[in-house]
Order: structure tokens, then C-alpha cells, then sequence
């Protein structure tokens, strides 16, 4: 019913989005994340926490499935070297009504980028760079517990 | 005594020029943020990684963790910079 992958190997969408469809639910959500190009990016190093990522993510996909009733959850985190173009994660969800899978997508992507544990490395021509968490990140992960 | 093995992240990590390593662990009651400051207070690396505290996050055996929490009888610190994933 639900299944999290943390792996460093490209994954294909419509093969986790078919799995979804075939749950027997009405509705399927789900959520792409792409690396962006901008200011003369050359890649995006991701590091984790190997002992720590895959159990955090499926605490997250258990208050998901608590909150909502998800008939299937797919979450997908890449790490290691990535260029621009390159997918990062992947996150889908099946429901028997469009808003419950809508709503888990939001809430999934927002509870990985600010509570799991992985880090950003920017590479450049020139230099490296630390991603800095946002704090508006934070306040979108932070609002789900209202 | 017990063994306390802390864990590096991200920019912590290459501050400190390794990924891990063994400690002593301190008594159950020091906090989080305490340890930091005593890790701090060897100078070299460790000041340089340490120095903007709230600029860390932690998780203790593998949960994240609030820096005022005690230590306790974890096994495992991990100390690093806020998450950036997704």
C-alpha cells in the first residue's frame, strides 16, 4: 500500500503512477521534482542520512495515511550527483476522491523538504554552495499541523 | 564508560573533516546544545564548526531531536545544518 525508495538510480513516473492507478481508488495525485538550472548550476550534490532517511520518510507516509484515506502512497528520493533536468522525487498518491490524494501530495512534499533528513550541495563552474532551508518551507510544513 | 558516536552532515561534516567518530559519552542530563558547547570549547574545527549554534539541528539515534534535549543513553549524535530536501 505504500512503498519509499531513497535511491541514488532515475526512476520512471508513469510506472509509479500506473502502480497507483491500479490501487482501485478514484483519484491519483502526485508531485515531480525536477532539478532547476538556474544561475549557471552544473549539478546538485544529495547527501542523507543512510541510517536515519528511509525509516524518517515512512513516518511521514504514516501520518499522511493517518490524516487521509490513501488507498496507495509512492514516495521516491533520490541522492548522490544530479544535473539540472534530472527528476529528485517523486511523490504519488491514490484516494477514492480527488481531495484526500491532493491533499496527502501537498502535505508529503512539504514534510520531506523540511523533515527529512537530506542536504543540498550546489555545484558551480567556479564554486560550491550549501543549500539554506527557507523559512517559508518551514512555515508550509509547519501549517499541516493546524 | 559509554561511548557516544557523533555523526556529521553537510557543511558540519567537511568543517570538521570527518563523518564520524567515537566519544566518551557525557552524563545523561548534559543537553544537546551543552555537548555542542563543550565540543566548541576544544577549539580548532570544532569552534569553527560550532560556532552559530542555531545554525545546527540534531537527531539523537536516528529522530530528530530538539538541542535542549539530554542525551540521555543515546548511542548515536547526529549533529547538521537544517534539512534541504524534497
Amino acid at each position: 500500500m505504500s512503498v519509499v525508495s531513497i535511491q541514488t538510480l532515475d526512476f520512471d513516473p508513469a510506472i509509479e503512477l500506473a502502480a497507483l492507478e491500479a490501487s482501485g481508488g478514484g483519484g491519483v495525485a502526485s508531485f515531480t521534482g525536477i532539478v532547476r538550472g538556474e544561475g549557471g548550476l552544473i549539478a546538485l550534490e544529495l547527501e542523507h542520512y543512510p541510517a536515519m532517511t528511509s525509516a524518517q520518510v515512512e513516518r511521514i507516509v504514516e501520518q499522511a495515511m493517518t490524516r487521509w484515506p490513501l488507498l496507495g502512497v509512492r514516495v521516491i528520493h533520490r541522492y548522490g550527483r544530479l544535473e539540472p533536468g534530472e527528476r529528485i522525487v517523486f511523490v504519488g498518491t491514490a484516494s477514492r476522491h480527488r481531495t484526500a490524494a491532493l491533499e496527502a501530495c501537498a502535505f508529503l512534499i512539504d514534510w520531506l523538504k523540511s523533515e527529512a533528513p537530506f542536504w543540498k550541495k550546489e555545484h558551480f563552474a567556479d564554486r560550491t554552495a550549501w543549500v539554506e532551508a527557507r523559512a517559508e518551507d518551514n512555515a508550509k510544513a509547519q501549517s499541516w499541523r493546524n | 564508560m559509554a561511548k557516544l558516536t557523533l555523526v556529521y552532515f553537510a557543511w558540519v561534516r567537511e568543517a570538521i573533516g570527518r563523518d564520524e567518530e567515537q566519544v566518551e559519552r557525557p552524563a545523561g542530563d548534559v543537553t544537546i546544545s551543552a555537548f555542542i558547547t563543550m565540543l566548541a570549547d576544544q577549539g580548532g574545527v570544532y569552534a569553527e564548526a560550532f560556532a552559530r549554534p542555531d545554525k545546527l539541528r540534531a537527531a539523537l539515534d536516528q529522530r530528530f531531536t530538539p538541542l535542549d534535549s539530554p542525551i540521555g543513553e543515546a548511542k548515536e549524535l547526529a549533529i547538521f545544518p537544517p534539512v534541504t530536501g524534497g
